[in-house]
């Protein structure tokens, strides 16, 4: 076995540490290691994103992250959205107009829909439809996840959509930064 | 699918990091995005013996405007250079790079570096006529896109260097367009066209996308339009084809693929004339 590495990561806004392989999966260290069964394995090669979690903020696919890439950072799944017994307002969109069916890709999609109303807290329709081209659903044919989306977009509790910021994005700087300065 | 394994390495400077590469012998690699990477050694297409991480080496993301040109750094990420839209034609195609998780790990610096002519940022590198720097143990050179490209995967990048920016020259003055066919929404290009006309035709360039082992010019077609005006768009178009050679795949014949190139070679001139 190849040496393992400490690794620090705020999952949920709680540090964990633990050792682990380089080649472990994040996704696979959120669900076997942490118990974070939410957040899915639907294809495994970057294509369904029912694996999608926010890195940092982003919405990354965690089955094509190493945990390791992952130490020091800011880790978001489903798991931390809502707040106690309160749903996060994508949620509660997403119960009220039936965005779901089998929910195997409920997770993921709305990790995405919230990084995508992060990016664009007004989209249009369409914006909505091609912000969340990295996500798959064989169930609902998207028409109610579109509306789900486009309410928690202009629901009241609006501010709160997106988790948390991140507390210190490490090693990731704004554009216009400037190179090597 | 679980990768094989590797020793892991996540440096703090280029120095160190370029030292790990070259200690770690040629199957060491680095690992930016991991976008292109992990999926390779999911599928066991590859097995790198050492990954040097180059998370921390956050000088090298950011774009800065210099010397008339653009210096971006290797390891922006594609969704920071879709919102630098004063990158014009290269903000534009990097918006359409697969979905917003591909584009919030992949990187300008291992998309070129990867080599594959499927991807579209070498495409724009090509047309915009820029150039990547590389750092390696004998120090930094810089080349350019018409020498970097050599053919499927293949780059002039020797294995001990790293990519670590990215210059492009800023197209003041220019219009564009970046149009991409494919299967479905996500996928990388069956065919990819990069237009970029200045003025009124006084100069055009137009670069492809997957129509073979690397990224190729038009060079037929921007001949037959420099000087002329939109109405020459049509008939130019119909020599986009000519002289290139794409590999079939799972996606398109050889002969879908020229007909693909030929018609989105109109539609993007026609599109970059008209913004
Ligand atoms: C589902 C999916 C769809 C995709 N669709 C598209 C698409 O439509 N268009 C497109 O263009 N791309 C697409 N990609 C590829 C994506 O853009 C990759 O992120 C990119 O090609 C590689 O960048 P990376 O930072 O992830 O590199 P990595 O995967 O980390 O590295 C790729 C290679 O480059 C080397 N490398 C990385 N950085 C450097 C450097 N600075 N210097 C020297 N060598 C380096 C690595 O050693 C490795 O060999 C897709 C990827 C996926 C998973
Ligand atoms: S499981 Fe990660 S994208 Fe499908
Ligand atoms: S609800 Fe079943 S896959 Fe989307």
């Amino acid at each position: 076995m190849s040496s393992t590495v400490g690794v620090r990561i705020s999952v949920n806004g709680e540090v964990r540490e633990h050792e682990v392989e380089p080649r472990l999966l994040l996704v696979h260290y959120l669900r076997d290691r942490l118990g974070l069964t939410g957040t899915h394995v639907g294809c495994d090669t970057t294509n369904c994103g029912a694996c999608t979690v926010h890195l940092n903020g982003e919405a990354v696919k965690s089955c094509t992250v190493f945990a390791v890439q992952a130490d020091g950072a800011e880790v978001t799944t489903i798991e931390g959205m809502a707040d106690g017994a309160e749903l996060h307002p994508l949620q509660e969109a997403f119960w009220k107009n039936h965005g779901l069916q089998c929910g195997y890709c409920t997770p993921g999609m709305i990790m995405a829909a919230a990084d995508l109303l992060q990016r664009n807290p007004d989209p249009s329709e369409s914006e909505v439809r091609h912000g969340l081209e990295g996500n798959l659903c064989r169930c609902t044919g998207y028409q109610n996840i579109v509306r789900a989306v486009m309410e928690a977009a202009h629901s009241p509790q609006r501010t709160t959509v997106g988790p948390p910021p991140p507390e210190k994005p490490e090693a990731r700087e704004e554009v216009g930064k400037g190179v090597g300065a | 699918m679980i990768p094989p394994e590797f020793e892991y390495t996540a440096p703090e400077s280029v120095d160190e990091a370029l030292q790990a590469l070259t200690q770690g012998g040629e199957d060491a690699k680095l690992l930016a995005g991991g976008h292109s990477l992990i999926p390779l050694m999911k599928m066991r297409l590859a097995a790198p013996s050492l990954l040097v991480d180059m998370r921390k080496l956050s000088d090298l993301r950011g774009i800065e405007r210099a010397n008339g040109g653009f210096r971006i750094g290797a390891l922006t990420t594609h969704a920071q250079v879709s919102q630098a839209s004063e990158l014009g034609v290269a903000a534009h195609a990097a918006g359409k790079i697969a979905d917003q998780q591909v584009r919030n790990r992949g990187t300008i610096g291992g998309s070129l570096a990867h080599g594959d002519s499927a991807s579209d940022m070498p495409a724009v590198l090509l047309a915009a006529e820029g150039s990547v720097v590389a750092r390696g143990p004998n120090g930094e050179r810089e080349i350019a896109a018409t020498e970097f490209f050599q053919d499927f995967f293949e780059t002039a990048l020797a294995d001990d260097e790293m990519i670590t920016e990215v210059r492009l020259p800023a197209m003041d003055g220019w219009k564009f367009a970046y149009e991409k066919f494919t299967r479905r929404a996500e996928d990388w290009a069956m065919v990819g066209v990069c237009a970029m006309v200045r003025g009124d035709f006084e100069d055009v360039r137009v670069a492809f996308t997957n129509m073979g082992g690397t990224p190729i010019r038009a060079s037929a077609v921007e001949e037959a339009l420099r000087g002329q005006g939109r109405g020459a768009i049509e008939q130019a178009a119909q020599a986009a084809a000519e002289g290139t050679d794409p590999p079939g795949d799972l996606n398109a014949t050889a002969d879908y693929k020229r007909h693909l190139a030929r018609v989105l070679t109109r539609r993007a001139l026609e599109k970059a004339a008209a913004a």
